[in-house]
């Protein structure tokens, strides 16, 4: 099956078919993999046991950003090819990232107040994250508010291309600014500075929760079509009942103008 | 083997709950869309509605929900 086939929806939700029962099923090994290294991860000679909570904040806030990117890309989808079903993965993947942003901020939130001494810091990361959560919260009030769903597609496209510029920021904002957040440990020139013990629960946390992401981001694409279908056959409905009202309304007044001659 | 969090334990369980709450909310949001879904496309077929392909209105394939 080729990408040019997803394009039909009926083939996509037969592919879903097929696969999500997989992907849940790796997700949740994943995820009990995942879990029971984090819980067997030694604690951190400076932040002790609170380390835990990176196994959970690190994998959110990655892909709070990730599912922003594939937006952006199903978006270049929507404006440039019109592919038929990239407002669709759009459209299902913004409530997907809002969650794990909220989570991202959430459980940074619950790991900075033993750390840091804080809840919440107006710094660089920490409000280009807040940022991106409004965004999230923004393209789904622009979905709900219009009506035709090709219309708030494109408008949503433009929304989340031009917000496509927050996720350099969120990514460079330590770097940039002199923030309370600490640098990148993961993903920087010269190799991870994690420990072994802490980087591989982290990676496969990552994966299992990329592996979740994508699980929900499907099954959320198929739940859109059927919504979509829906649509289509209330509209189809509503102007058979329309055209048939007005066949007889027709009939009755040239039976009326017949009789009246 | 009791694993033992230290004095921020509760921080590290909020975390947790948090995280599991919502990974859960997403999920029943995610399943009880797709009945709602599959059953007003019941609904519409039932009512003689259908697809400009000429096929049924509930023309979607069996899966895990």
């Amino acid at each position: 099956m080729t990408l040019i086939d997803l394009a039909n929806p009926t083939r996509f939700l037969a592919l879903t078919a097929r696969v999500l029962p997989w992907l849940a099923a790796a997700t949740v090994i994943l995820l009990a993999v995942g879990l029971y290294q984090s819980a067997l991860a030694p604690d951190d000679y400076q932040q002790g046991a609170t380390v835990k909570i990176m196994f959970i904040h690190v994998p959110n806030a990655w892909l709070s950003m990730f599912v922003w990117g594939v937006m952006s890309i199903a978006s270049l989808g929507t404006l440039v090819w019109r592919h038929p079903l990239a407002d669709v993965a759009a459209k299902a993947a913004a409530p997907i990232g809002a969650a794990f942003t909220f989570l991202a901020l959430f459980t940074g939130s619950l790991w900075g107040r033993p750390m840091w001494g804080t809840y919440w810091e107006w710094d660089a990361r920490l409000t280009s994250m807040l940022i991106l959560f409004l965004m999230y919260l923004g393209l789904m009030a622009l979905w709900r508010a219009v009506d035709d769903p090709s219309r708030a597609a494109r408008a949503a496209a433009v929304l989340t291309l031009v917000g496509a510029i927050n996720l350099p920021i969120i990514k460079f904002s330590v770097d940039w600014w002199n923030t309370l957040h600490q640098p990148a440990s993961v993903m920087r020139m010269g190799g991870s500075s994690l420990d072994k013990s802490f980087l591989i629960p982290l990676l496969v946390m990552a994966v299992a929760f990329t592996l979740l992401f994508v699980t929900l981001h499907i099954a959320a694409m198929r739940n859109e079509i059927l919504r979509r279908r829906v649509r289509s056959l209330q509209m189809m409905q509503a102007s058979r009942v329309a055209f048939s009202s007005e066949v007889g309304t027709g009939s009755r007044e040239e039976n009326a103008s017949k009789g009246a001659a | 083997m009791i694993m033992s969090l230290g004095p921020y334990a509760s921080f590290i369980v909020t975390s947790y709950a948090a995280a599991a709450l919502v990974v859960v909310i997403l999920i029943g949001w995610i399943v009880l869309d797709y009945r709602s879904q599959t059953q007003r496309l019941r609904e519409l077929d039932r009512s003689g509605v259908t697809r400009r392909s000429g096929r049924s209105a509930v023309d979607t394939p069996r899966t895990i929900t």
